[in-house]
């Protein structure tokens, strides 16, 4: 195929961004017409990826839609392709985006066609990410993100906008600029920053702890693993509606995906060697911020720590090196995606009508909401990892993959599905059930129909996911196992070698 | 004389600004008309050294470089001159410092750079530097009425001077020791012995230059000189110079102490470490948008030097590239600083920039892609350059330098942020005056098209560096 799917894949929503900066007129149309510009975009490229996927070929490792461009002249190509794991997440980003710009209606209320120009641009740079087949791209996309964050938290947040905008950019930016050195290090040494040649080259044992370090520092803030997550609460906190879903649902992938693609194709030793402080801090992550989840007054807190938390499953499975692990991983981050950004809303919905996050604010809003409750509910249960929804599917398959690998560091994840159920169903306890003490909760409405739209298309799909799971599980499952395969190889020759 | 040939740029400028002085004492009220001829010199003068790059010659008994480098900084030199030119018209006129002389300095000033870009000797650096510092000392104090642009040209002169005395110093004990000024002299004796002597001698050339691009240790002056003078010329002491005292530097380490490589490494890398973490530093408590860019551009030329320390072509290639980008981010960052007028009256404060990002969208917008810019957030120009910077520097192993440079660039992306921060996060105060003057619009416009939209191609700017250096082995 000669047409360039992938790059108009990534830049459909920046067409969309000049059109909202050239819209002019009177506050309603400019809202209306902005509105309709942005969703109609996010819907094209979300069709787009739905056409990858038809004529996605899930039986051959190499990458497909591959398109490589001179751009920086001897040494950066501007070249994109897929395989099947940067697959899942295009599909995850162009899922999310037009329920974000759907729900931005409700809760954005000033400055909604900056608000659109800015989500249509991390889409961009979101989907440029999990395209991107040379280091330096990937880097561009990585970071560039970081500016309409900022935005999006600093202007459209809550009270302590400022702190946690600042928060989220200098500690993203701290991480990436070791990633930066580790990439210009290899450029260096190898003289390419060409992935599909950088995966089949053995890069020096004596620099791969290093590199692994300088990249790892960027991915564990992004991921967030603990004790880097500090960021995350605050920017969830404040954000508004869309920007947490977009937050949660894909930024914090892009580091997962980053550890799958960068750390494990390029440092297989580094990875072995460090594989036991990842499950430490993962370990850590899971049961620590669990706890702390259950302490929170602010409900976006506790669904950024609970986030934390299952991040930390997600690394845990990317770092036991097998197939179940990593396709777990993936799955897990898909179905967290659509689950977490489910949450967000949901916590939105009864935002935009009460304008409190305080979990002592609510109590018995099953009398007035029951539509909302019943969805919440599923969201809250699929959180947990109950069978059946995709929540469980992930956390299944991961605590496999570790079980093979160690069967302590297996129970102490158990413990974390255990501690989400307590998080989960308390704050739902106190939400939803209980007496009406607060007099507000009486004049709430149910759900309306864009509402009810958005969340139930969510709940259909975390239902299917979790009784179809192949759905994601045959996209991803040659290339997951193509990974595994020249990680052993990569660890094995070096290993006789040394012997 | 054929040699004289190969200098018709500086005669022409050197003509032009006789006759303009000329024109200037004669006529009465004759700023505009005298501003608007030097910019058209300005403009024409571009062809001409661009013209006159045909081959790399030394001239006059090697005393003076005619090559692309020296062509190359002389164009930039020319075009950023003729910006700051443009974009302050307005404030000029408003405080009143129409005075036929301002554009007469900056045309000497220009013809002194020239002469420090192309001079292949000591002597010959040292008239170019006096001739640029004179006229700069002037037009930091040229608003005659203010206590702080007095103050400012006086402080200005009397560390100006001292440093001179101290380059001087040096380029005596050079003297004595090789028995010649001329750069290749001196590289070809160097080549053979040094001592600890000479060693001071090449230190106390080195400081007069540094003292001249404001790095640290000798940037005491800038946050000062740069606070206190009128902002149309603190805009120019921010670009031209900066380009004239950089490839004054580059001659000097590259072709008259190439030999001496690992004594004067040493010496610019701690200069260029210091200079990055103290701009970053800083810059932090700083509330006046000026002195914030001092610091600011005592980072940048931190980040110039720490490239120039690794000796190879591509290092001095990026240096220039880095410079290039710098130009162009503090075209658009100056221009918007002169944009923050209310009922005629200048602000400065980054406080009174609050809710910027309401009242006047686009300014905002650019002054923020410029900052995000110069705090190197990629895809926008500044990042690219501190890209090249850096693959540089790691490509010469000298990691630690890097990962210095990069600490640095991240604790200096916070008071970039800051000054976001108030623009789009703040609330709204009164309007600014929408101004109408067509420089400045354009400056900005053109300024922050680049910064946007480098990325495109990034190498757009390397590929007319790498032949401008080509006379670096």
């Amino acid at each position: 195929m000669n047409l360039p799917i992938l790059s108009i894949l990534i830049f459909l929503p920046l067409i969309g961004v000049f059109f909202l900066i050239f819209t002019k007129g009177s506050e309603e149309f400019i809202i209306k017409t902005s509105f309709r510009v942005s969703l109609i975009t996010s819907v094209l490229t979300f069709f787009i990826s739905i056409f990858l996927w038809i004529n996605f070929d899930s039986s051959t490792t190499s990458f497909q839609f591959v398109q490589e461009k001179k751009w920086i002249k001897d040494f950066i190509n501007y070249k994109v392709g897929i395989d099947g794991i940067s697959l899942v997440f295009i599909l995850l980003t162009t899922l999310i985006v037009p329920i974000c710009i759907i729900s931005t209606i409700n809760s954005v209320k000033l400055r909604i066609k900056e608000f659109l120009i800015s989500l249509l641009l991390m889409e961009t740079l979101m989907l440029g990410v999990f395209c991107s087949l040379d280091l330096f791209i990937f880097f561009l996309f990585f970071e560039a993100g970081l500016i309409p964050m900022f935005i999006i938290i600093g202007i459209w947040g809550g009270e302590k906008r400022v702190y946690s905008a600042f928060k989220f950019f200098l500690y993203t930016l701290f991480g990436s600029v070791f990633m930066l050195i580790a990439i210009i290090f290899i450029f260096y040494e190898y003289g390419t920053l060409d992935v599909t040649k950088l995966l089949i080259l053995d890069i020096d044992k004596n620099y791969q702890n290093y590199l692994w370090l300088g990249f790892f520092a960027s991915f564990a803030v992004k991921t967030p693993m603990w004790p880097f997550h500090t960021w995350l609460p605050d920017a969830h906190v404040e954000a508004p509606t869309s920007g947490s879903v977009i937050l949660a649902a894909i930024l914090l992938k892009m580091a997962g995906y980053g550890f799958i693609r960068f750390s494990i194709g390029l440092f297989p030793h580094a990875c072995l060697y460090f594989a036991p402080l990842i499950f430490i801090l993962s370990i850590i992550a899971i049961i620590y911020t669990s706890l702390v989840a259950l302490m929170q007054k602010d409900m976006k807190k506790l669904i950024a720590y609970s986030s934390v938390a299952h991040m930390g499953f997600v690394t845990l499975g990317i770092f036991v090196f097998n197939g179940n692990g990593l396709a777990g991983s993936i799955f897990q981050m898909f179905s967290h995606g659509i689950i977490s950004a489910a949450l967000f809303l949901c916590v939105g919905v009864v935002y935009d009508r009460m304008h409190s996050r305080k979990i002592l604010d609510y109590g018995g809003i099953v009398n007035k909401m029951p539509k909302f409750s019943a969805l919440f509910l599923i969201f809250i249960l699929a959180s947990i990892g109950l069978p059946g929804t995709s929540g469980f599917i992930g956390e299944f398959l991961i605590l496999l993959g570790v079980f093979k690998y160690n069967y302590f560091v297996a129970l102490l994840a158990a413990l974390g599905v255990i501690l989400s159920a307590c998080y989960g169903l308390w704050l739902y306890k106190r939400v939803v059930f209980g007496k009406i003490t607060n007099s507000k909760i009486n004049d709430l409405v149910d759900l309306n129909n864009k509402e009810l739209l958005v969340l139930t298309s969510l709940v259909l799909l975390t239902l299917i996911l979790g009784i179809y799971p192949n759905i994601i599980l045959d996209t991803v499952s040659v290339s997951t196992d193509n990974i595994i395969y020249i990680f052993n190889e990569k660890t094995n020759i070096k290993m006789t070698f040394n012997d | 004389m054929i040699e004289i040939d190969y200098i018709y740029p500086e005669i022409f400028l050197i003509l032009s600004l006789l006759i303009l002085l000329v024109l200037g004492v004669f006529k009465k009220n004759s700023y505009d008309l005298i501003k608007k001829i030097t910019t058209i010199c300005f403009l024409i003068c571009i062809p001409i050294v661009y013209l006159n790059n045909i081959n790399d010659l030394v001239i006059f008994k090697n005393s003076y470089a005619v090559d692309s480098l020296s062509n190359y900084l002389k164009i930039l030199i020319l075009i950023s001159t003729t910006f700051s030119l443009i974009f302050t018209g307005d404030y000029i006129k408003i405080q009143k410092l129409d005075k036929f002389e301002y554009p007469l300095l900056i045309l000497s000033a220009v013809i002194g750079m020239f002469l420090m870009v192309s001079s292949n000797d000591l002597i010959g650096l040292y008239l170019g530097i006096e001739l640029q510092s004179l006229s700069l000392y002037v037009l930091a104090s040229i608003d005659r009425e203010s206590e702080k642009s007095t103050e400012s040209g006086v402080k200005y002169f009397v560390l100006g001077a001292l440093s001179s005395g101290l380059f001087l110093y040096g380029c005596s004990i050079l003297y004595g020791f090789t028995g010649s000024t001329n750069y290749y002299i001196i590289s070809e004796s160097l080549k053979i012995s040094t001592n600890i002597p000479i060693l001071f001698g090449i230190i106390f050339v080195i400081i007069g230059l540094a003292f001249k691009i404001s790095a640290v240790p000798f940037h005491m002056w800038s946050p000062d000189v740069y606070q206190g003078s009128p902002t149309s010329v603190t805009s120019f002491f921010a670009l031209a110079p900066k380009i004239a005292g950089l490839g004054a530097i580059i001659r000097i380490l590259y072709i008259c102490f190439e030999n001496i490589y690992l004594e004067w490494k040493a010496v610019i890398i701690f200069i260029s470490i210091a200079s990055m973490l103290l701009g970053a530093f800083a810059a932090i408590g700083q509330t006046n948008l000026k002195r914030l860019m001092a610091y600011s551009s005592i980072s940048h030329i931190g980040y110039v030097l720490a490239s120039l320390t690794t000796n190879t072509k591509d290092g001095v290639i990026s240096a220039i590239s880095y410079l290039n980008i710098y130009i162009i981010m503090m075209i658009s960052s100056f221009a918007c600083i002169l944009l923050f007028r209310r009922k005629n009256i200048y602000f400065e404060n980054i406080n009174d920039l609050s809710g910027l990002s309401k009242n006047h969208p686009v300014v905002a917008f650019c002054f923020a892609a410029t900052l995000f810019s110069l705090a190197g957030i990629p895809p926008l120009a500044g990042f690219f350059a501190k890209f090249y910077v850096f693959k540089s520097v790691i490509e010469a192993n000298m990691i630690y330098l890097a990962i210095i440079g990069l600490i640095a660039s991240v604790i200096s992306a916070f008071y970039y942020l800051r000054i976001v921060k108030i623009m789009y996060f703040d609330d709204q105060k009164n309007k600014f005056d929408d101004v109408e003057t067509l420089g400045i619009k354009f400056s900005i416009l053109v300024s922050s098209l680049i910064i946007l939209f480098y990325f495109i191609s990034p190498s757009f700017i390397l590929e007319f560096v790498e032949v401008a250096s080509k006379i670096i082995n």
